[in-house]
């Protein structure tokens, strides 16, 4: 008997539920609700805020614009979620927005959240843009309503790694991962890159996101007397690499994927963090967008950290496309958010037809007196200097180009 | 017992309607929350498992977590696009649980010797083990493919009837999460139905003397190394079973969903719950599975209420509410929340005649 | 030759660091036959209570070693303070209770000390104020720092003072006394209840030490990092035999060594393309196919583990402490 108490205060239980889920009534004018996920508690929850601190930005700066959709005037709200970078969440909370009947999703933040949340979504019709998921994976599945702000990781990969054969001309390279969906990923791209170039590569050696002793790894790299090593990683592991790489006398050239990109290397690798290599993807903050930055650090206290000016984009491509169409309802603005060409804070964005961003431009930076310093942008494999860059982009983006070099000198912070 | 007979079916009713309901209920509230339950009966499924080797044999497993990987795997590998193989549901998942039998006896053949402490500490080490080689095979042939997981596996189809979508039988709309809710609680009535059969069997008794005192087990003429092997491939067969029906439900698989801390969590489930007892067993899973989401709609908005921002995390307070539960049924209620009732009784009763 | 020389020295640095985790295993092993599930978390806490006194020291002016000093100062009376009260409020009362009962209560506090590190001192990576000058030393053409050798005699002194504590002191006795029959030590007078809190006292220093080292050395701390750590510490000491104090050394060092030419060497060895055995189009110009890499090397520690407990449960230096439940 115990037990069917127990099933019976399961069942008030979620009864009583019910009550939570209720809805506001509808305002004379129309409300649009769009969903945000990130993971807002764990690891990297600070991420997760500042990807939804993007796309909220997005959205009042939509609603102080009083946009008129079918006649009525538009009021955006933030559905925000937190999927816990846990796939298990990600798609109960997908399930959750869906039946919220949100218009739109802006999210998720990590690749293993954001496929399988996907196919929810898919199924729901409901377009998601993610301004941070960057494994290819997630736009090779076929679904029409998925969309990234972002660039894929063989976007970035080959970015960063023909960066190296170009600048540096090794002739031995070790590629060495920590043996996680970003880190593999993009160490892949970079092999195939440096493999297309014709450079040698040792075979791959991994570690984990919790490895601390590189050592027997980086004195077989020495051993072998590569002349470059790139890592696929996080900062965390990746500070203590470079660090013991320097303790053992390696000469090779570090470089990094945009996980190690932070200027935290400098406390992880102290003084070994000089002249190392990284790229990030899409242009980086202060080159982007003086108008957006000063908005978000208006609104928000504190700077962007590292991908809100693309979930600021995705949820300023959601609310275009639907004032395009003239309609929030997913299967009438859907055609308009695949044909966008929109000016964002990002740069100029346009999908493919898979979804992803057509010409993403990457970012190649290098530790200089402990700051990370932008050398180089990429664009569909040309590289261009960041200070000519900078002056060609100059007309055309921020109206005070003296501000860009000033502000260059702090990217993006952790 | 007898005269509550009446009483029990009316219970047992109640139950069964309960269930039956259930998913009409919590979509009510939210599809999501069809979800959540889903999940819930994949932790009893589990915790089921794990209890004929922890709780019926008495060998502490903590790498509980490989076999339910191994079902994931399976399925994953033998319906979708990776490999372009598309089997449908139920040639795989007896694959899938026989695939993590098969590992149970690999486990369990050269661990025999070992006793409880030793016996936890090398069945951890086999779960990472395990772990590490899902996360791995992806070079230098690319069979699982590593940490990127496997992507677009199959739902589970019966006929024409795909369980991912929504369908309406007989004027009723079922969306897909609740076809899988039914599914899952078909195959959790099957397992409670083997687990009970099983503890009243030779079988049953046999594990349970092994647990109680090995020596004296086999002094008995019991074969404790064939039943100590069975207990590890029946046990590991449930996870299998289990981690196949993750792998369709989730649509998508990597490593990172099977760590160590999944297996201290159905660990948890069924010290708490009660070891040896299928409904203590059952009780403790869902108490746990649903412990996130009761914080999320409790802890959060108190929290916020009370300081203005969250200070500590629902995710911590889960993991130490885990850790506490542990603690505290061994110091305080050894016996779990709901004891089995052979626990309590002596050894000599249960012998046959 | 060099490299061989630098990975034997990659080895036993970190091979130092297991063997002194393992020593709080074992001690705490020899004498309750307890496998101390949390031990790998005291470590943790030693380095992050050292991390926060350093952190603090740093801009100080004081000479690197004193802050270091300063910091295990602080990280050991905490560390023991929390080996006591696990003892006292997780152990005690389960002493008589089966075996499995206090192990699954090890498992909960270990999950309860990550948590309750984490809320103190966050989830992020905390990087360690490099302060301690880097200075290397050539030896038979491999680089060696003075961090290294340090540790490597730190070991060797740890161990030596537990030698001499348990063969040379009347406490020492005491905990043989105690190992050996708890019953009859009651009655030749030991308070076995100190004795076994004296051991996890003890034991928890070292795994401070341990911390501050693993710290220091490495120049980060996580809330997580106790786990794998504490893993392949056991590992180490059953290798070396459980309950034995040179063993848990000896075990320590070797693991150590297995897994650094593990991760040097078994990528080449297992590299089908040297032997011709490899696919062509991945041998070609250079190439490689290489079936177990570095990728691998957490695997060894557990393969150890299994090995050794299933061929030769008492270790490579034997002395199997009764099989008393």
């Amino acid at each position: 008997m115990k037990n069917s108490k127990l099933a019976l205060t399961l069942l008030a239980v979620a009864i009583g539920l019910i009550g939570c889920g209720e809805e506001k009534k509808p305002a004379p004018s129309i409300e649009i609700k769009i969903g945000h996920v990130g993971p807002l508690t764990g690891g990297i929850a600070h991420l997760g805020k500042d990807n939804e601190n993007g796309a909220r930005l997005a959205i009042e700066e939509a609603n102080a614009a009083k946009i008129k959709i079918d006649g009525k005037e538009a009021k955006f709200t933030l559905v925000a979620e937190d999927d816990q970078a846990d796939p298990k969440v990600g798609t109960t909370v997908a399930q959750k927005l869906v039946d919220a009947k949100v218009a739109g999703i802006v999210g998720h933040l990590n690749s293993g959240t954001t496929i399988p949340a996907s196919a929810i979504y898919n199924q729901a019709g409901l377009p998601v843009i993610t301004g941070s998921a960057t494994n290819p994976k997630l736009t090779e599945q076929g679904f029409k309503v998925v969309f990234r702000t972002v660039g894929r990781d063989d976007q970035q990969g080959p970015a960063i790694a023909s960066y190296l054969a170009d600048t540096k001309k090794p002739k031995l390279v070790a590629v060495i991962d920590d043996a996680t969906a970003y880190g593999e990923g993009i160490a892949n791209e970079v092999e195939k890159t440096l493999k297309a170039a014709n450079i040698k590569l040792l075979p791959r050696e991994k570690g984990t996101d919790k490895t601390t002793d590189w050592k027997a790894i980086l004195t077989k790299v020495k051993g072998k007397k590569a002349d470059a090593v790139f890592y696929g990683g996080m900062d965390a592991t990746g500070g203590p690499l470079l660090k013991q790489g320097r303790e053992l006398g390696l000469t090779a050239v570090f470089s990094f994927g945009d996980g190690a990109c932070t200027n935290d290397m400098t406390k992880l690798a102290g003084a070994a963090a000089d002249g190392l290599l990284c790229s990030q993807a899409g242009l980086p903050p202060q080159a982007a967008d003086k108008k957006f930055l000063d908005a978000y650090k208006k609104k928000f206290n504190v700077d962007p950290i590292l991908y809100s000016p693309f979930t600021y984009d995705g949820a300023n491509l959601l609310i275009e496309a639907m004032k395009k169409a003239n309609s929030a309802d997913p299967v009438k603005y859907l055609p308009e958010l695949a044909k966008s060409n929109y000016k964002g804070a990002t740069g100029q964005i346009a999908f493919d037809d898979k979804g992803d961003r057509k010409d993403a431009e990457m970012t190649i930076f290098t530790m200089k007196d402990a700051k990370l310093t932008p050398i180089a942008i990429i664009k569909s494999g040309k590289t261009t200097d960041y200070a000519e860059f900078m002056k060609m982009a100059a007309p055309v983006a921020a109206p005070a180009p003296a501000a860009a070099p000033a502000s260059a000198a702090e990217p993006a912070k952790k | 017992m007898k005269k509550n007979r009446r009483a029990l079916w009316a219970g047992v009713a109640l139950i069964a309607l309960t269930l039956l309901l259930l998913p009409f209920a919590l979509s009510q509230a939210g599809t999501a929350w069809v979800r959540i339950a889903n999940i819930a009966l994949l932790y009893v499924l589990l915790a089921l498992g794990l209890n004929i080797v922890v709780g019926f044999a008495g060998l502490l497993d903590l790498g509980y977590v490989a076999f339910y990987a191994v079902g994931a795997y399976v399925y994953a590998l033998l319906a979708s696009p990776h490999f372009g193989l598309h089997l449908p549901f139920w040639v795989i998942l007896p694959i899938g649980a026989a695939v993590a039998a098969l590992f149970g006896v690999m486990l369990g053949a050269p661990t025999l010797k070992l006793r409880g402490d030793y016996l936890a500490i090398v069945t951890l080490g086999f779960g990472e083990i395990v772990r590490i080689f899902l996360n791995n095979l992806s070079q230098p042939v690319n069979i699982t493919r590593g940490p990127q997981g496997i992507t677009g596996i199959d739902p589970v189809r019966i006929g024409g009837i795909d369980f991912s979508r929504s369908d309406s039988v007989l004027g009723v709309v079922l969306s897909g999460p609740m076809k899988y809710y039914y599914l899952l609680l078909g195959l959790m009535l099957v397992i409670i139905l083997i687990n009970v059969r099983l503890q009243n069997s030779r079988i049953g008794r046999a594990w349970e003397a092994i647990r109680e005192d090995e020596i004296a087990a086999r002094a008995m003429g019991i074969d404790t190394t064939g039943m100590k092997l069975l207990a590890f491939a029946m046990g590991a067969s449930f996870g299998g079973v289990a981690g196949g029906m993750f792998a369709a439900i989730q649509g998508f698989i990597s490593p990172e969903s099977f760590v160590l801390v999944e297996s201290v969590m159905v660990v948890s489930m069924v010290v708490l719950g009660g070891m040896g007892n299928i409904a203590g067993v059952i009780l403790g899973a869902v108490l746990l599975a649903f412990v996130p989401e009761i914080l999320r709609w409790t802890v959060e908005p108190a929290q916020q209420a009370l300081f203005g921002k969250m200070l500590i995390e629902p995710e911590v307070i889960r993991m130490l509410i885990f850790g506490l539960a542990l603690v505290l049924v061994m110091l305080f209620r050894p016996a779990g929340l709901l004891p089995s009732a052979v626990r309590k009784r002596e050894l000599t009763q249960e012998r046959a005649p | 030759m060099d490299i061989f020389v630098q990975q034997i020295i990659n080895g036993l640095t970190l091979g130092a660091v297991y063997a002194i985790v393992a020593l709080g295993y074992t001690m705490v092993y020899g004498i309750i036959q307890l496998i101390n599930f949390a031990h790998g978390e005291v470590v943790m806490i030693g380095a992050m209570v050292s991390f926060t006194i350093i952190n603090a020291l740093a801009a100080a002016g004081l000479p690197p070693l004193a802050v270091v000093l300063i910091g295990a100062g602080c990280a050991i009376p905490v560390c023991m303070l929390v080996g006591y009260a696990m003892e006292r409020m997780a152990y005690r009362p389960l002493r008589l209770a089966p075996r499995l009962a206090p192990l699954i209560t090890a498992i909960g506090v270990s999950i309860i000390l990550q948590h309750l590190a984490m809320l103190v001192w966050s989830r992020n990576v905390l990087a360690f104020p490099q302060i301690i000058p880097l200075t290397t030393y050539t030896f038979l053409g491999a680089t060696i720092t003075g961090v290294q050798i340090t540790i490597l005699g730190l070991c060797l002194a740890m161990m030596a003072g537990l030698a001499l504590l348990v063969y040379r002191t009347r406490l020492g006795t005491a905990m043989r006394a105690t190992a050996q029959n708890p019953q009859v030590a009651r009655l030749m007078g030991v308070d076995v209840n100190r004795v076994i809190a004296a051991t996890f006292i003890i034991g928890a220093g070292l795994g401070a030490v341990a911390g501050v080292m693993v710290g220091t050395y490495y120049g980060v701390a996580q809330y997580t990092m106790g786990s794998v750590l504490g893993l392949k510490a056991f590992a180490a000491a059953v290798l070396g035999g459980i309950g034995n104090i040179p063993g848990a050394m000896v075990g320590g060092l070797l693991l150590g060594v297995v897994e650094a030419l593990g991760a040097g060497y078994i990528g080449d060895l297992t590299d089908l393309c040297r032997y011709g055995l490899g696919p062509a189009a991945s041998c070609a110009d250079g190439g490689h196919f290489v079936l177990f890499g570095s990728n691998y090397q957490d695997v060894f520690a557990f393969v150890v583990l299994i090995l050794v407990l299933v061929f030769r449960p008492s270790g490579l230096l034997g002395e199997r402490v009764g099989d008393r439940a």
